[in-house]
């Protein structure tokens, strides 16, 4: 059976290569936090295999990541040096010599996720399905991205004198790549990051706390206030969270399961489900679902980090109103 | 309540703009002793949470093949390619881009799109392709705005696309999370149906929403508007 593991080899060789780059890059300033920075994310995402398979010991890991935020943090990883692309100007002219031939890469990597997804998934092999189940898409997206690449390397193959700076050879996409990644920066590691701290909090016992003080506040008796809370306590506490997923066990049972199921007998699938998504109107909103909110912004080369979410914002409370209004007219 | 502090943290370190990667540090460090985790089990968290959430940071995996095409002007072909379609504004190509992205993440394909696959080689220069056609020479201020508007149109996308399908995670935990603390039988099926209002909710918000942008930037646009210029 295929797993996603070969994805995160690969990923962790994208990283070390990085590593490697950036550091025969002597107009870096910052040239050995950043190798540092980049090396360690590559070494801990193939350690992480092993922490996954309990066959070495996480603290290490932890050790490692704590190392990379402070890297970050204390402003040890350099944004830009001296790896260049094309101008603007060479560009234009490449776009119009290529035109649509230079879609073919980038849209190699979705078409080949949905054959993933729709007909490699159904393929057996002695009664064992090929693919790791829920794994089809994002291995078909690892497929895609390979494949993309050998594609694009194949139709694009310039002459040197074409492309800006130095010979086409797989080295290029691996310097792109790694001038994405300069841009994006502490971004890339940022949502596991709070992937950990939704861990912690949950460990410390944030969940209970919040439930707790959601009880004190719902008003008895009253179904219209109790459906406001649940699906508002959803929002709020996944906005602290990041992660609807952390906020629906604890606003379940402080409110859905004991309140709106078994006081005001409503109907299960109705109420889980709009509770559920009243929640993810609160990650519309949110710096912690920093993979949804930030890392766009990051790759967009936007000025503002919290563009997204001051555009979201105001899709996020009227339809949160729509949850509530829905709950309570469909499932009572 | 004292772990509540914690979360204080957070909120003050991400309203301070200090770097987030250090204030989600401290913060589940601090919080983590505030709830009696002892040293040994904090890294051994840090570690395991790392090593089993690596899926969010897979999209790196497109960035080689991105930024190659990239070099080659991917960007300004789709910015070029959308100019010469005069009827798709930037706002009506955004809401057929979050339909689309909401009907296929109902369908269980949410990884095909994203930050990384669509939005930075494809949809966003489109978007800034179609709104200079229409608009002239962007202000700084318009084309963060197109930006976000762009981004948002992904996310919530694919939010409110992929609660509809069966075999998503936050269907999984539901009917998982409820089954086995209260012991019902909940259908998948029926909490996937429950969600199709809030979908065309989300649909008809942002793309309205979406559709207001082309007058945002039609009142943002310089008062001389450069009818020839492509991106």
């Amino acid at each position: 059976m295929i797993t996603a593991d070969w994805l995160y080899w690969l990923c962790g060789a994208i990283f070390l290569g990085a590593a490697v780059i950036v550091g025969r890059d002597r107009e870096n300033p910052k040239r050995i936090g950043s190798v540092a920075f980049w090396a360690l994310l590559g070494l801990s995402f193939w350690y992480g295999t092993f922490v996954v398979r309990k066959a070495a010991p996480p603290w290490l890991l932890g050790l490692a990541v704590i190392a990379m935020a402070c890297l970050a943090g204390f402003g040890a990883l350099g944004k830009g040096g001296g790896l260049r692309s094309t101008t603007e100007k060479q560009r234009v002219a490449l776009a119009e010599r290529f035109g649509g031939r230079v879609f073919v890469p980038a849209l190699i990597i979705p078409v080949v996720a949905i054959l993933f997804a729709t007909l490699v998934v159904k393929i057996k092999v002695n009664g064992q399905p090929l693919l790791l189940k829920g794994s089809e898409t994002l291995i078909g997206l690892g497929v895609g991205s390979v494949l993309a690449l050998v594609v694009g390397l194949l139709i694009l193959r310039p002459t040197p004198a074409s492309i800006g700076s130095g010979p086409l050879t797989p080295a290029v996409p691996l310097r792109e790549g790694t001038r994405l990644l300069q841009a994006i920066g502490w971004a890339a590691v940022l949502p596991q990051m709070l992937a950990t701290l939704g861990l912690l909090f949950d460990q410390a016992g944030v969940g209970k706390v919040v439930g707790k003080l959601t009880k004190d506040v719902l008003p008895q008796g009253s179904l219209i206030w109790a459906v406001v809370v649940y699906c508002l306590g959803m929002a709020v506490f996944t906005i602290v969270m990041g992660n609807a997923f952390a906020a629906f066990p604890v606003m379940t049972a402080a409110v859905g399961w004991p309140v709106l199921i078994q006081q005001f007998h409503g109907n299960p699938p109705v109420v889980f489900a709009v509770g559920m998504l009243a929640g993810f109107c609160g990650t519309l909103c949110t710096p912690m679902a920093a993979n949804f909110n930030i890392v766009p912004a990051v790759l967009l080369e936007m000025k503002n980090q919290y563009g997204p979410i001051k555009a979201q914002l105001p899709t996020a409370i009227p339809l949160l109103a729509c949850n509530v209004a829905i709950m309570y007219f469909f499932a009572f | 309540m004292l772990v509540l502090l914690g979360v204080l943290l957070v909120v003050v370190g991400f309203a301070l703009r200090l770097n987030p990667l250090l204030v989600v540090t401290v913060a589940g460090i601090a919080t983590a002793l505030l709830g009696g985790l002892s040293p040994l089990t904090i890294l051994n968290t840090f570690g395991t949470g790392f090593a089993t959430n690596r899926t969010v940071t897979l999209f790196i995996l497109t960035l080689p093949v991105i930024g190659l095409v990239e070099r080659f002007g991917l960007q300004q072909e789709a910015g070029r390619l959308i100019g010469k379609l005069r009827a798709l504004t930037v706002g009506r190509m955004l809401a057929a881009y979050l339909l689309v992205r909401q009907l296929t993440a109902a369908l269980g394909l949410k990884d095909i799109a994203g930050p990384a696959q669509t939005l930075r080689p494809l949809i966003a220069p489109m978007a800034l392709g179609a709104a200079e056609r229409k608009h002239g020479r962007l202000s700084d201020e318009a084309v963060e705005r197109v930006k976000a508007f762009s981004a948002s149109a992904d996310t919530v996308g694919l939010f409110f696309g992929e609660d509809v399908f069966l075999a998503v995670g936050s269907v999984l935990l539901i009917t998982s999370f409820v089954d086995s603390t209260y012991h019902l039988k909940l259908d998948a099926l029926q909490i996937a149906i429950w969600a199709i209002p809030t979908a065309i909710c989300a649909f008809v918000i942002h793309g309205a929403r979406l559709l207001w942008l082309d007058r945002q930037l039609a009142r943002m646009a310089n008062p001389t508007p450069a009818k020839e210029v492509v991106a």
